[in-house]
């Protein structure tokens, strides 16, 4: 039981005077992302069917190999901002910190590893 | 945090069927939620029947006859009847909204009333709304002015004027917040539809001079950017106001200070 005044409990620690660079990312990364993956799905079409070294071939180019890169890295980005607010949303207290550090983990994991894959493919 | 279930005590049981008024031959079922907080038994759901032909046409005249002439311990709140003081809020066949308006008409069979969703409850079907409250005290609902006072009057143009208008007529019955996801999972945090709409009330007049301060507190993951554009507020606003519009406004202008 603490005796906290109402206004006091609605007042909290204040703000923290951020959010909105999360907002505009996302927005800006939304539109990339509405312009590339469409590209992104269309190489891909092209190449499937194809045998290993076609596909390999296809995504070895350079521009090919530029767009999964950026596909790869901004989606992801989107998805970990996206995703840090569903947390936010349904978990509380120190669960949710614990959630956020293995989003983060996870979305650096999937990134190096991709971009490891697409750099052996590429280069 | 979110909860997908109710909590044990909140469950709701069958409550009692109220016997029907004699010689009554156009009744409406009225199934309405119940808690007293002196029992310590969980919330249950009364039935009541209602005579239309001697009642009035809102579900507020419904609520009043049957705490006059059937059960006096139906506890709701209520004070203009006409959509004005904005404290009849409750949910209404599944609509957060004002008894005092909502006619009995607008709804097809039995009518289920509940108090509003994920509130604590007082009694019956009043919410206590302290924290709502206090939420819109804490974004300065008054005009903020530096300069000295003028010998006469805060000037304001007709058209400045008219940015108020769909903003100021909020009468703050917490339709909006309590019909939002994300008010009733961080409500603690999250200012709400309700408050934001107050807040660009009086970022958005002309006369007030304290639109930076006002757009600072407000910028914060939980207090503004918990809104995700749901639009249950909007939906559910019984005065027809647009409190989504009003927050969106409030993040353009918080990008326009950044980019
Ligand atoms: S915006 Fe509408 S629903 Fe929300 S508190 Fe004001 S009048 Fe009620
Ligand atoms: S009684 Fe005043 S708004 Fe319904």
């Amino acid at each position: 039981m603490r005796y906290l005044t109402d206004r006091k409990r609605a007042e909290g620690k204040g703000a923290s005077h951020s959010g909105t660079e999360h907002f505009w990312y996302m927005k800006v990364s939304a539109f990339g992302l509405a312009l590339i993956v469409p590209m992104f799905l269309y190489v891909l079409g092209g190449a499937i069917g194809g045998s290993h070294a076609e596909v390999l071939a296809t995504f070895s180019q350079p521009g090919p190999a530029i767009l999964t890169g950026l596909v790869l890295v901004v989606g992801l980005q989107h998805f970990q901002k996206g995703a840090l607010v569903m947390l936010e949303d349904y978990s509380h207290g120190s669960m949710r910190r614990v959630l956020i550090m293995l989003l983060v983990a996870m979305i650096y994991g999937l990134t190096a590893t991709g971009l490891y894959a697409l750099a052996k493919i590429a280069l | 945090m979110v909860q997908l279930t109710l909590p044990k005590n909140s469950r709701m049981t069958t409550g009692k069927t109220w016997p029907k008024p004699e010689g009554a031959s156009n009744l409406r079922k009225f199934q309405i939620y119940r808690w007293s907080p002196d029992d310590g038994k969980n919330p249950q759901l009364d039935t009541y029947y209602v005579d239309m032909d001697t009642c009035g046409p809102m579900i507020l005249d419904a609520l009043i006859k049957i705490k006059s002439e059937i059960d006096p311990t139906l506890s709701f709140r209520r004070s203009c009847r006409e959509g004005i003081c904005g404290s009849c809020a409750m949910n209404i066949d599944g609509i957060n909204t004002l008894a005092c308006i909502y006619g009995m008409d607008e709804i097809k069979g039995d009518v289920r009333i509940y108090p509003l969703p994920h509130t604590e409850v007082v009694r019956d079907l009043i919410p206590d709304l302290t924290h709502f409250y206090a939420q819109h005290a804490s974004i300065m609902p008054w005009l903020e002015t530096k300069t000295n006072r003028p010998a006469k009057e805060w000037k304001q143009s007709i058209e400045d004027r008219e940015k108020l208008d769909g903003l100021y007529e909020c009468v703050m019955c917490a339709s909006c917040s309590t019909s939002c996801p994300s008010y009733w999972w961080n409500g603690d945090k999250y200012l709400g539809p309700a408050a934001l709409l107050h807040a660009y009330r009086w970022i958005i007049d002309s006369r007030d001079e304290a639109t930076g301060a006002r757009l600072d507190e407000l910028e914060d993951p939980f207090k503004l950017y918990r809104c995700h554009t749901i639009m249950n507020c909007t939906k559910t606003c019984p005065k027809g106001l647009n409190p989504a519009k009003a927050i969106a406004q409030i993040k353009k202008m918080m990008l326009e200070r950044v980019v």
